[in-house]
């Protein structure tokens, strides 16, 4: 089976610039540690959620606008896909995720064709 | 005869068939049909020499026949190839004991905890939705949809029918213990029935697991409670432990339980079960040691960290050192609201002469507790200490 990890940090951009080289550095580490997983296939951090673009088509016309879906403070910051035969794996990896200790890691399964 | 036979078997037959089939609605379905054919040919026929082996082997081929049957009715019938089922399909012999495998996926933290329970209850316990639902005092469809919910996360969710590896062992296990220990306390306020079913399952688990000492520690924890069931109640009202008429004191259980607990500190167990059958086994006795009561409590606070225990170490203390020493104790507590405390407190007061502090604190106690014995005995001791004054 397949499961996105969605990573969730409540890590404020004024508190992860309060860190020093060597506390970044560690959690850049565990991130790392995290992706050379053997279960991990792919992943990916996603830029600030003000940096998103939404796209709505309503009567045939296409509405960009400025800004992400929902106005809200809990936003993906990144994910990873876990190929594993049971959950198990995938909770074992979100648990090393470091936003697991300050926001949260939410495991979804994929829906398989 | 036969309702027992399907009482023990029912979990049995039914983790062995989850096991096989590896989809839980279906293995259901069968072993209902196995147990409908057994109730009509078993009376007839005589019980066979090993119900398990039949009703295992009948509900193996049901689910067959219904497997074969939707695929010749369906084209995208997707579930086992049947050379696979020919080849598995056992002569008359043992079939291995699954029943681990199925409580440790019931019990799996991706569950909810109520949904836990109630699985654990339909699946180990046979008991049905309906029964289950009365027990827990929620509607029949809010069980039956919670049931189907906790089935279809399993599946959809990918939750393994195993035993976890060695480093995931022992935090799930104590979920397993969490689930059996409140469908224990459930039975021991109202439902009887629940109690029972426990009690069941943690047996269950001491033949499965014969190694764990906190499962032997939690056996004996419920048999020794269990064991003062009957002397608990009076008149309507809960009694004292001090109180209790030792003569409805169920003997058997006590000594089963005492039995459960000497093997499992023989097992080096130190745990939160085995500590609390420790304590519950030194309150048995006629000369209660406070002392040595109260040192368990300490170990058990240390272990769980729970300022509860610590409110239970600081009344044995008052009983061991007197009730300054207790006093002192609770005074250090942080439990706002928490109405046994303010109780707890206001006793010690009272034993001590300072009646108005007493006073005020079971009138705190009253004022957030909530069951009807308790605010009934509240009131009885506030009423004693007003005919003092």
């Amino acid at each position: 089976m397949r499961y996105a990890l969605l990573i969730y940090s409540n890590t404020t951009d004024e508190e992860w610039g309060a860190l020093s080289d060597a506390e970044r550095g560690a959690i850049y580490a565990e991130y790392g540690a995290v992706s050379q997983s053997p279960a991990v296939t792919s992943g990916a951090q996603l830029s600030a959620a003000d940096m998103a673009t939404t796209v709505r088509v309503k009567d045939g016309q296409t509405l960009t606008t400025d800004g992400p879906y929902a106005e809200t403070k809990e936003v993906v910051g990144g994910f990873f896909i876990v190929e594993s035969d049971s959950i198990d794996t995938a909770l074992e990896l979100a648990a090393k995720i470091p936003a697991a200790r300050n926001g949260a890691v939410e495991v979804r399964p994929l829906v398989e064709m | 005869m036969i309702e027992q036979v399907f009482r023990d078997e029912w979990g049995r037959v039914l983790a062995n068939l989850i096991g096989f089939l590896g989809d839980f609605d279906l293995a259901e379905e069968a072993a209902q049909d196995a147990f409908a054919t057994a109730a009509e040919r078993w009376p007839r026929d005589g019980i066979p020499d090993n119900p398990g082996a039949w009703l295992t082997t009948t509900a193996r081929n049901r689910a067959i026949d219904r497997i074969r049957r939707e695929r010749v009715l369906s084209t995208k019938a997707h579930l086992l190839v049947q050379e696979e089922i020919e080849d598995e399909m056992p002569e008359d012999t043992a079939f291995t004991d699954e029943r681990l495998e199925l409580i440790f996926t019931c019990c799996h933290p991706a569950l909810a905890t109520d949904a836990q329970v109630a699985l654990t209850l339909r699946t180990l316990g046979g008991l049905t939705t309906d029964q289950i639902a009365r027990a827990f005092l929620v509607p029949e469809p809010t069980m039956a949809q919670r049931l189907v919910r906790a089935k279809n996360k399993i599946r959809v969710a990918g939750i393994p029918f195993r035993v976890p590896p060695a480093h995931l062992l022992p935090e799930r296990l104590q979920a397993v213990l969490a689930v059996v220990y409140l469908v224990f306390n459930e039975g021991y306020g109202g439902s009887v029935e629940l109690a029972v079913e426990a009690i069941r399952l943690g047996r269950a688990l001491t033949d499965l697991m014969p190694d764990e000492a906190e499962v032997r520690g939690l056996l004996s924890l419920m048999l020794l409670h269990d064991a003062r069931r009957d002397a608990r109640v009076a008149d309507g009202e809960l009694v004292l432990l001090v109180d209790q008429d030792r003569a409805l004191w169920n003997e058997s259980e006590i000594e089963a339980g005492r039995a459960a607990l000497d093997l499992a500190i023989a097992l080096g167990g130190r745990g939160p079960y085995v500590l609390q059958a420790a304590i519950a086994s030194l309150h048995l006795e006629p000369d209660v040691d406070w002392p040595q009561i109260a040192a368990l409590y300490a170990e058990l606070a240390r272990v769980t960290g729970s300022p509860v225990v610590e409110l239970n170490r600081a009344v044995a203390v008052a009983e061991a050192e007197g009730p300054a020493a207790g006093l002192a104790l609770m005074d250090a507590l942080d439990l706002p609201g928490y109405h046994y405390l303010d109780a707890a407190r206001a006793d010690l007061l009272r034993r001590l002469g300072r009646t108005d502090e007493a006073h005020d604190a079971y009138e705190r106690a009253h004022e957030t507790a909530t069951a009807p014995h308790e605010l009934r005995f509240l009131e009885r001791r506030l009423q004693e200490l007003e005919d003092e004054r």
